[in-house]
């Protein structure tokens, strides 16, 4: 068990700043998403606390014992990489009980270990199979074998589910939660996919172009979020947004310079209500999905451009005739603003 | 008008016929050298195409001790030059291939460059290497002179097929606590099985086929290698024509060198391609 | 503080590189320099130890020389005729080893034998099929009432380089279809499944569409072809010995260092020979760079 702790952590290849100055702590047992897009250098920060790669400036320390001298295999980590990176040539046994062998640990000890974890994580009527002969969720099980055997006091994830298809990727997500809650140990969890950082994190951390944008739990960045880069981020279907004075939106005069509005598609009702603020658009597209549906409304007042806002209606719900003027309808204490650099103003939106 | 459908069984067969005569092409002079080799004295100018099984030629090469000599001298020639390259280049392609140094790529460049170096260049500073170790007229000269053409190919190929692996693997054993030279020997060696037989097989055929330093570091018979050998076998008189016993000679030593092609073909090709590809 | 893992590395990689470079030290940066060395003496093989610096006079001797310039029109004509030729032919049977037609198989594992038989073997092969009297090939064209009597292919001055190029071709050929299917098999075959949607003729195909995106290839094919035409030594060596005909730079060079016993001689045309090579080889990668850029 250990905290993690990042304190102006850069890096640069050549001219190129990856990241630009991180701090970040990581409770005893907590389970940390890096959310950000690709390139934001999520990976690198990742690989920087595993100590596959050097840092440029800055700090690295678990349970405050500065990490940047200690070779990666002796800092108590483990990593489950996004392509698993099994060892092909070796069975999945093999595999899970590498690290030890390395280690000169007893045959007989690394097979008692080994078959303990397998048991653990189903795969143990596996062991003696190569990893091209196990499909895509049992290398997966095998990586995190892998890292369990090791008894890391911090595990790191890699994007460890992007290779699997959804169904999969749903029971591996309810997989590494139970782990989670079994070992009580450090997760730091490095993904692209919003989704899987809002159901599996305590905190997330928001990269973008190598500096954080915001740490918070899911909901604080759900409903607070520090900028529009997160509010749109955050949230599937993600925010609609809308300038401000463009003309045509309805809005209180304020006297904050309010550049842009955001309000999330739950928020958003097709008549407006008394006290609602309201736009009025045109009806381009339903979907249908069943327990819901989705409706496109491309404001009149939006640029040609602009994307439609999303509504969210629930199954069953009468539905405006398309291309038809529709009035959209929102409370003004759902509704998110951000100045012209995109930050965030007042602490509306609940 | 010729309709879409014959049109298309015209050029079937035009396609079909260069086909067969590119094949012939290739194949025949190698067919016709098997079949001169089982003839003997008048048979030698018969052009039936037939062989006749007459193993005469052989009989006598293989009981022959110098022939047989050369033989084995340019096996223990390619074999050890093959072993001796792998085992060097194996190390210095992993240098090049995944650890990041400043002078990565002057070397790179540096061992294009020598691959380029034509065979006289270093003849004169190679003879004179050669007699100063005490080889001049020995196998081992040869082995020793090789490595100029085997090794910069085999660094070159190696670590193209090297730069191919997937970084997260060798993250991965990194984090299990591998050294470098354990990345190398456990997980990288044991993956690269084809990698290092379609190499090894490319660097013991230009081996084996070496004609101008085994013509000039080796002065006696008993020490030479075949393709020499092959070029000074002479009929016992000024009228005979050594043709035959050289077809022989020439069967014996490619048989095995053709098996070997063939049976690795594929491996052969990559290698040969993936060398170019990143020149 | 930056870099402790970069300065492992960077140690690392010298100690896995080092008995490889120090191989490659010993034989080829040391004979070349030894060779670089001795083209400035008058030392010769019989008395190798005894010897003075005498400056660029070899380099103005072998200049001086006309069967040195023989020699260089001879290695020049046999390169740019038989890599020209491999090049176009082996274009040819590298697109017909790309189309579905059955048998392919059987030339794609038959071409490798000319290439990976010893060019001895090959040669004595080729002698024997162009023998004046028994050769085959004469055998077939007396047969076939094209001639009288049996063509001297190797003993007729004029023909002799011609049979040297028409072996190389057989030899080679192989190397250059390998490298250009290659390349072939590398272009997506959607783009040529766009084109035939679109009706684009099979000549305007190929030549808007293969050609160029085999270029690449191609150029790394000519590059180690010439390469190795330019230094070619056994090929001519074995067919026509020191004849004036097909006499190759590196047959020149060898025959002054071990013919006429010359070694500071013959290392200064080797180091010629040396030159020659790296001209030809800046020549050719400058053009595929410029065809490289001009192709955007």
């Amino acid at each position: 068990m250990a905290s993690v702790a990042l304190r102006s952590v850069r890096k640069s290849f050549g001219p190129v700043d990856v990241i630009r100055g991180i701090d970040l702590d990581v409770a005893d047992g907590e389970f940390v998403a890096i959310v950000g897009p690709s390139g934001c250098g999520k990976s690198t920060l990742l690989r920087m606390i595993a100590g596959l790669t050097d840092l440029t400036a800055g700090d690295v320390s678990i349970d405050g014992v500065s990490m940047l001298d200690v070779p990666a295999s002796k800092r108590g980590i483990a990593i489950v990489f996004q392509s698993y990176a099994l060892y092909p040539h070796m069975t999945a046994g093999r595999n899970i009980g590498f690290a030890l062998e390395t280690a000169g640990i007893a045959k007989a000890a690394i097979r008692e270990k080994v078959t303990r974890i397998a048991a653990m994580l189903k795969i143990d009527h596996l062991l003696d199979r190569r990893p091209r002969e196990l499909s895509g969720g049992q290398r997966q099980r095998v990586a995190i074998g892998r890292a369990l055997v090791r008894e890391p006091k911090v595990f790191l994830f890699d994007e460890p589910l992007s290779n699997l298809d959804a169904d999969l990727r749903t029971e591996m997500r309810v997989e590494i939660a139970r782990l989670h809650d079994e070992l009580k140990a450090t997760m730091i969890y490095v993904t692209h996919d919003q989704v899987e950082a809002t159901t599996l994190a305590d905190r997330i951390v928001i990269l973008k172009d190598g500096h954080v944008e915001q740490i918070g739990t899911p909901k604080e960045l759900y409903c607070r979020p520090a900028n529009r880069f997160v509010a749109g981020f955050i949230g599937s279907p993600r925010m609609n947004f809308a300038s401000v004075g463009s003309g045509g939106l309805a809005l209180p005069i304020g006297s904050e310079p309010v550049a842009a509005i955001g309000v999330r598609p739950e928020a958003v009702v097709v008549q407006p209500r008394p006290g609602d603020l309201s736009a009025r658009g045109r009806l381009v597209r339903v979907e249908d999905l069943g327990h819901e549906q989705l409706l496109y409304v491309a404001l009149e007042s939006g640029a040609a451009n602009a994307l439609p806002w999303t509504v969210r209606l629930a199954a069953g719900q009468p539905v405006p005739p398309p291309n038809e003027p529709v009035a959209l309808g929102w409370s003004p204490a759902a509704m998110h603003r951000f100045d012209a650099e995109g930050r965030r103003i007042g602490g509306a939106a609940s | 008008m010729i309709g879409y459908r014959a049109q298309r069984r015209i050029r079937g067969a035009a396609l079909s016929f260069a086909l067969v005569l590119v094949v012939v092409y290739t194949i025949f002079p190698y067919y016709w050298a098997i079949v001169s080799s089982f003839r003997t004295g008048q048979q030698m100018f018969d052009v039936s195409l037939v062989p006749s099984f007459n193993l005469a030629h052989y009989r006598a090469l293989l009981g022959d001790t110098v022939f047989v000599g050369s033989l084995w001298n340019s096996v223990i020639v390619a074999s050890s030059t093959t072993v001796i390259s792998l085992a060097l280049a194996l190390g210095a392609a992993y240098a090049l291939g995944r650890l990041s140094f400043p002078q990565r790529r002057l070397i790179l460049m540096g061992v294009l460059v020598i691959s380029m170096f034509p065979q006289v260049v270093v003849l004169t500073g190679m003879f004179e290497l050669v007699r100063w170790f005490g080889l001049y007229n020995r196998v081992g000269s040869l082995i020793f002179a090789y490595l100029i053409f085997t090794l910069p190919f085999t660094i070159w190929v190696l670590t193209s097929f090297i730069q191919e692996f997937p970084r997260e693997l060798e993250e991965a054993a990194i984090m299990d606590g591998c050294s470098h030279w354990r990345i190398l020997t456990r997980i990288l060696l044991p993956l690269m099985g084809p990698a290092m037989a379609s190499t090894g097989l490319l660097a013991f055929i230009a081996a084996w086929n070496e004609f101008l330093f085994a013509l000039t570091f080796i002065l006696t018979d008993d020490s030479r290698t075949v393709p020499v050998a092959i070029g000074l076998i002479s009929g016992s008189s000024r009228y005979e024509f050594p043709f035959g016993p050289v077809m022989a000679a020439s069967v014996i030593v490619t048989v095995p060198l053709i098996a070997l092609v063939l049976i690795f073909q594929r491996k052969i090709v990559a290698g040969l391609t993936s060398g170019a590809v990143k020149g | 503080m930056s870099s402790r893992l970069a300065a492992r590395e960077r140690r690392a990689a010298w100690q896995f590189l080092a008995p490889c470079m120090a191989a490659l030290t010993l034989v080829a940066l040391w004979p070349l320099g030894r060779t670089l060395y001795f083209s400035l003496t008058d030392a010769t093989l019989d008395d190798p130890a005894n010897f003075d610096l005498i400056g660029l006079q070899n380099y103005i001797d072998i200049a001086t020389d006309p069967d040195w310039w023989n020699a260089v029109g001879n290695t020049l004509f046999f390169t740019a005729v038989s890599v020209a030729i491999e090049t176009v032919f082996g274009l040819g049977v590298a697109l017909l080893l790309n189309t579905a037609i059955p048998g392919r198989g059987v030339l794609r594992a038959a071409i490798l034998i000319p290439w990976s038989i010893p060019v001895v073997v090959s040669a004595k092969i080729w002698q024997w099929m162009l023998h004046d009297q028994f050769g085959i090939l004469n055998r077939i064209l007396i047969d076939l009432g094209l001639v009288e009597h049996g063509i001297a292919w190797v003993a007729e001055p004029g023909l002799v380089m011609w049979v040297v190029i028409f072996v190389d071709v057989w030899i080679t050929t192989p190397f250059m279809v390998l490298l250009i299917l290659a390349g072939l098999q590398m272009i997506p075959a959607e783009i040529h499944e766009a084109a035939l949607v679109d009706g684009v003729p099979w000549w305007k195909r190929f030549w808007s569409i293969t050609l160029p995106m085999l270029r690449p290839a191609i150029g790394v094919a000519v590059l180690f072809r010439a390469l190795d035409a330019v230094r070619m030594f056994d090929l001519s060596y074995i067919l026509a010995g020191n004849g004036v005909r097909t006499m190759t730079i590196s047959i020149y060079a060898r025959n002054q260092l071990f013919g006429v016993q010359e070694v500071g001689l013959g290392s200064a045309a080797s180091t010629w020979v040396f030159f020659l090579v790296g001209i030809v080889a800046v020549i050719i990668i400058a053009t595929v760079r410029i065809d490289k850029r001009s192709a955007g």
